[in-house]
């Protein structure tokens, strides 16, 4: 599977933004110290410390017996030490916590196919929803445009810090999201109606942008205009972007698949409610799963999720995360740690619920090169809880990006 | 308020047990005394005991104990639960289960009866049952100033409505409490709705100003003057909020929302329970004051709607250092009645006591629905509604084990169709024909 580039800077360059706009906010010279370090990538160390140089990535790793935390370096410390949480799918930024028109940007409604629309131009950095998630332990967000039209709009994957999008920036084009099945029907005045008419409508739109990535590449010149969308769609069947199917039901999960393997796309099953009941299909599809919230409402279309579908997907063998996932109403958003905890009480060990919203979350975002575990070299992201992180009455007393302390109090 | 308040005694308020549900198997199994030995007993009542013993007989509680102070009687069937922890049934004050429909067209409408549209085969109620949840306050909706009278219900397995109530007959008791609503909810461009608050406030004070003159006429028509009223069934069921008989649920979320309902409180004497009360931490001292109880719901963020953007973990450490008694609700859908225990759990993260959480899910929604004689607690002639739990009642890693009402197990985690219940996907098992009969014939 094709991963999103690296260094998405450059490709903000694409889109026409100037790279020399990004601040350097680097502080680092932080030691923080555990009573246990759980780095993810390895085993948990016992009094162990992590050190975050100047450029803001982590320098060492290991028990406070083997790494001095150098003079002038802040010292934190708290009972159990994580790499910062990764929420593979959420909406806030450009999903406001007053619910008002004025704060929704996270679906337009104007057309049912819409690809054009850039998650960057909807982020609003100084959302109090985003204080909310990154004092509950998020540093890492792919976020964008929600689950409802066929085609919503662009994702992007942004750090939970600084007051402007470009401050916040990982990566501006990371999947263009979609979404089959009765959600994406009757909720404007466009089509689609039903359900295969949703699909019968998301075939069409991608030949169509087969046929517009063929005729622009016509060496003569005389290929159609520019299409925002289109261009778009293109680079999805081109694999440089992956597509986010939110797909909860066994019909609309095999319609999916059933997409992919017509096109040849790469794409991560989003919400996917009944993928317990599709375990082979998905897997030897090859596809991985970012499962909807633990705690979301199971009705309609979510009516048949449990809390085990992701011990049961990662038991498999297929890779899985969690997210917090969009709300429309109150809680206006989920929170990655809050959805996670409740799996250890469902067939999880505390170290793959762990993985699950670091590691294998990175992973399945194409972001692992520098976010999910503890590693001398990625960022230096971390979370520091005075007990075990995912008990209700364990707090998050201490956040770190990058090397930056942006929050301290216990929450 | 301490948590271990002295609750009144049980003697005066017991009524038959409830025998109506059980089969000839059961009704054996009730007729002997059960004693669950060996498990943690937090009784609510009184200061956990570390082995202890309980025992039940004909759906009732008859000792509870240290292993060592309780007799367990020689015919009395023993379950082995050491390891396990015992709490009281869980007390949902506020939640919406039951395949419910409300609305009508007027904003105050006191006549509308939850009971007469829940649903007993609803699979809520199982739902809740796996969560560790024996009694609710089932409510209709917050989208009126006054939007119905709410069922206290003990979730049994019924075939009516009435074999869940825990009055005698809904003809002539007050079988639950009456939903009232302020702040943006009831709102609605077209009149008889209100606009505003301040409309809101007028419309509710002129409808119990005319309950309090109804009421008046038929004193006086009892007393032998001629003029009794013609009967208003709207009327009828706020003189019963005036007499007491019926407690005001009152969703209330910005701190001058509840403030009013304060007001309005003052002013007509009513009987209260704050619902939701989103900025509770903002005006704690005042709730304490007035001496009504609070339920509070904890989400997971601020926001959503406008007057819950300042809700917070805190308003439970707040209201309890104000002294207020501070319950918790569901609001299921808003949250799962199967994560109740995760109420508790937040309120104590963010600085509430452990025993005030675990009094909050249980004796203090008893209270609120006058049912503290019955429920609540683990104590001698009380009800034998109870749960047992892998561990600590407020930890994530702990499951509910079993759910027993009334003597009867009815959530068993072993059971493949009730562990459907706990971890999801009910609706895919396969249903007798008798079930799905009951069920379409429902609807």
């Amino acid at each position: 599977m094709m991963r999103p580039a690296k260094g998405s800077v450059v490709r903000l360059g694409v889109l026409g933004l100037a790279v020399a706009l990004l601040p350097q906010m680097v502080s680092g010279q932080i030691g923080i110290q555990g009573e246990t370090v759980h780095p993810v990538s390895g085993p948990a160390i016992t009094n162990g410390v992590v050190l975050v140089a100047p450029d803001g990535r982590i320098e060492a790793v290991g028990p406070a017996s083997q790494i001095t935390i150098p003079e002038g370096y802040r010292v934190l410390s708290g009972a159990v030490v994580t790499p910062g949480l990764v929420d593979a799918r959420s909406v806030v930024g450009l999903a406001g916590h007053l619910n008002v028109p004025h704060d929704q940007d996270q679906m337009d409604l104007s057309q049912a196919i819409q690809p054009q629309l850039r998650a960057l131009d909807g982020y609003n950095a100084r959302e109090l929803l985003i204080d909310w998630v990154r004092k509950h332990g998020t540093t890492t967000l792919h976020t964008g445009h929600a689950p409802g039209p066929l085609v919503s709009g662009q994702t992007m994957i942004v750090k939970t810090r600084g007051d402007r999008m470009a401050e916040a920036l990982v990566d501006s084009v990371t999947m263009v999201a979609m979404t089959l099945g009765p959600q994406a029907t009757g909720i404007s005045e466009r089509p689609p109606e039903s359900r295969p008419g949703a699909v019968a409508l998301l075939r069409q739109e991608l030949v169509k942008a087969q046929e517009y990535v063929r005729d622009r590449t016509d060496e003569d010149g005389a290929g159609p205009s520019r299409d925002l969308g289109l261009e778009i769609l293109g680079r999805v069947l081109a694999r440089e972007i992956r597509a986010l199917i939110t797909a909860q039901q066994t019909t609309e999960i095999l319609a999916a698949l059933r997409l992919q393997r017509e096109f040849g796309f790469d794409m991560v099953l989003d919400g996917a409610a009944e993928a317990h009941l599709l375990v082979d299909e998905i897997q030897e599809a090859g596809v991985p799963v970012i499962l909807h919230p633990t705690l979301v409402r199971y009705a309609g279309p979510l009516e048949n999720g449990t809390y085990e579908t992701a011990r049961i997907l990662r038991d498999a063998g297929i890779p899985v995360t969690i997210q917090s996932g969009y709300e429309p109403y109150v809680p206006k958003t989920r929170v990655v740690l809050f959805e996670a905890a409740p799996l250890v009480a469902h067939g999880l060990t505390f170290e793959e619920t762990l993985a699950l919203v670091t590691l294998d979350a990175a992973r399945i975002l194409g972001v692992d090169d520098r976010v999910g575990s503890l590693e001398v070299g990625k960022d230096g992201d971390v979370v520091i809880f005075d007990g075990d992180p995912f008990e209700y009455a364990s707090r998050v007393c201490g956040v770190v990006i990058e090397g930056e302390v942006v929050s301290e109090e216990c929450h | 308020m301490t948590p271990w308040r002295v609750v009144r005694t049980v003697a005066t308020a017991l009524i038959a047990p409830s025998l109506l549900l059980t089969d000839g198997t059961e009704g054996q199994a009730q007729e002997r005394p059960q004693a669950f030995q060996g498990a943690e007993i937090i009784p609510i009542a009184g200061p956990a005991i570390p082995s202890g013993t309980m025992v039940i007989h004909q759906g009732r509680i008859v000792a509870v104990g240290s292993v060592d102070q309780v007799d367990v009687p020689p015919n009395a069937v023993t379950h082995d639960v050491s390891g396990k922890v015992i709490m009281p049934g869980l007390v949902d004050t506020h939640s919406h289960i039951g395949g419910l429909d409300w609305g009508t067209d007027s904003p105050l409408s006191g006549s509308i009866r939850i009971l007469d549209v829940l649903d007993v085969r609803d699979d809520g109620i199982p739902r809740a049952r796996a969560g560790g949840i024996t009694t609710a306050n089932i409510m209709p909706g917050s989208g009126q100033l006054m939007s119905g009278q709410t069922a206290y219900v003990k979730l049994r397995d019924g075939r009516r409505v009435e074999d869940l109530l825990f009055c005698d007959d809904p003809l002539t008791d007050v079988c639950g409490g009456m939903k009232m609503a302020n702040g943006t909810n009831p709102l609605r461009p077209q009149p008889p709705f209100p606009q505003s608050r301040a409309q809101s406030a007028a419309l509710v004070r002129q409808r119990f100003q005319a309950a309090v003159e109804y009421r008046d006429r038929i004193r006086q028509g009892s007393e032998g003057d001629d003029r009794n009223p013609s009967r208003d069934l709207e009327l009828e069921a706020m003189v019963e909020v005036l007499e007491g008989d019926r407690i005001v649920h009152h969703h209330t979320h910005r701190h001058d929302d509840v403030l009013t309902v304060l007001r309005l409180q003052e002013e007509f004497g009513f009987r209260l329970v704050l619902q939701h009360v989103s900025d509770a931490w903002i005006v704690a001292e005042e709730i304490a004051e007035s001496g009504f109880p609070a339920s509070i719901i904890l989400v997971d963020a601020p926001g959503g709607k406008l007057e819950a953007a300042e809700n917070h973990f805190r308003s439970g450490a707040y209201l309890e250092e104000a002294g207020a008694t501070v319950g918790f609700h569901t609001d299921d859908w808003i949250t799962d009645s199967r994560y109740f225990l995760r109420q508790g759990g937040l309120a104590v993260r963010a600085g509430m006591s452990r025993e005030g959480a675990l009094y909050g899910l249980t004796m203090a929604g008893a209270i609120m629905m006058d049912l503290e004689d019955r429920i609540g607690s683990l104590e001698p002639g009380k009800d034998a509604d109870f749960i047992v739990l892998s561990g600590d009642p407020l930890s994530v890693y702990t499951r509910v084990e079993a759910t027993w009402i009334d003597g009867e197990q009815l959530f068993d985690l072993d059971d493949p169709r009730d562990r459907a219940y706990a971890v999801g996907g009910f609706k895919l098992l396969p249903r007798t024909t008798g079930e799905l009969r009951n069920r379409e014939g429902g609807r």
